[in-house]
């Protein structure tokens, strides 16, 4: 009986520290403060407001420099948004909305790095054969109205 | 002894009842997030059928000669915008002050009508120059991708709508507290593909 005493009142102390770790109702945990959403959304406006500077004074002339750049910024403002808007941490839902994000993460790379490498090559080995016959610039509008025709007559012959 | 295994066999099912009790809300929370990540899967696709398509022009014309960058500015503007408007009704409905969160997921609301209006102009203004989505593979892939976000963002607004009129009829329940909650991590998550799509389709697609 003296066990269960003690038992007893270790469980709502136990709630409480999961209420604190911003596990237990979701109520409180997964609401932000006014000082996260204003941080989050003061971080949000320059990181948004450099790169669109950037494009339209055309202050990098490489393109590639250019565009990794660009990336970074917005990686730096997807992990702000997340965590000051989403309030993501390590510990919400006991972990498992960071497991589920981390395995999204996984996934959207492999779908974009995957498409890129493999069409990137496609196109690579692809063009050689196809440019001289079928490809020139100047007939690819006449194989785009010859589509268009195509896809006019359709209808009118089913 | 004997007491005491009665009082864990008798306590463990009446602490699952109570974890059952206690945990919907966080069970619909978890569910919802998953389907959000599911989402993201869904314009991963898009955006990698944007990454490999977005420079086929078919002859036609490029983004660098469609995109208008200051309208783009004011669209990202007015979702930025919406985000911490929709923060600040979560913190109303913390505070359960009804009429406060009514009032910012109208504010809510009306920004992201905006930019639907301004997303509208834009794709009638490129249909009407030629531009529609059967111009070329980048244009294809472009309305694909934007116009599957919009998509998003309408819907987000239908479900806004409709929870201002819950919340006008039932007051700030459990049940709106929770919907607000899903509906507040849609929303968000909206702004962050948006900056995916802001940078990735705008901004680089601009670039020579």
């Amino acid at each position: 009986m003296s066990r269960g005493h003690q038992e007893h009142p270790a469980r709502p102390m136990g709630h409480h520290d999961d209420h604190g770790h911003g596990h237990g109702h979701g109520d409180h945990a997964a609401h932000g403060t006014m000082k996260d959403y204003v941080t989050g959304f003061v971080l949000a406006v320059i990181l948004t407001a450099i790169p669109f500077w950037l494009v339209m004074n055309k202050s990098i002339s490489s393109s590639a420099t250019m565009g990794i750049v660009l990336l970074a910024f917005a990686a730096v403002q997807i992990v702000v948004h997340i965590k000051y808007f989403l309030h993501m941490n390590g510990k919400s839902e006991g972990g498992w909305n960071m497991l589920a994000m981390i395995f999204t993460i996984v996934i959207v790379v492999i779908t974009l790095a995957g498409s890129l490498w493999v069409m990137y090559h496609l196109n690579h080995n692809m063009m050689p054969t196809m440019s001289p016959e079928n490809m020139p610039t100047e007939t690819v509008p006449q194989s785009m109205q010859g589509m268009q025709g195509m896809q006019h007559s359709a209808p009118q012959s089913k | 002894m004997s007491e005491a295994i009665n009082h864990t066999a008798d306590a463990t099912p009446s602490s699952r009842y109570f974890v059952r009790h206690h945990h919907p809300e966080n069970g619909t929370l978890l569910g919802f997030w998953i389907y959000l990540m599911s989402d993201c899967l869904i314009f991963a696709c898009l955006f990698a059928c944007y990454a490999v398509l977005g420079r086929n022009y078919a002859g036609g014309p490029t983004g660098a000669e469609l995109f208008d960058l200051p309208l783009v500015a004011l669209n990202t503007a007015l979702l930025l915008l919406s985000s911490i408007t929709y923060g600040f009704a979560m913190l109303a409905m913390q505070a359960k002050k009804q009429q406060n969160t009514i009032f910012w997921l109208i504010i809510t609301g009306l920004l992201g009508a905006g930019f639907i209006y301004f997303e509208l102009y834009e794709f009638l203004h490129l249909i009407h120059e030629g531009a529609g989505p059967t111009r070329s593979g980048f244009l294809t892939s472009f309305f694909a991708l934007v116009g599957t976000h919009g998509l998003h963002v309408t819907f987000g607004i239908i479900w806004l709508v409709v929870l201002l009129f819950q919340i006008n009829k039932h007051g700030l329940t459990e049940a709106n507290g929770r919907r607000l909650m899903c509906l507040s991590m849609f929303w968000h998550f909206l702004d962050v593909v948006w900056i995916g799509v802001f940078t990735f389709v705008y901004l680089m697609g601009v670039l020579p």
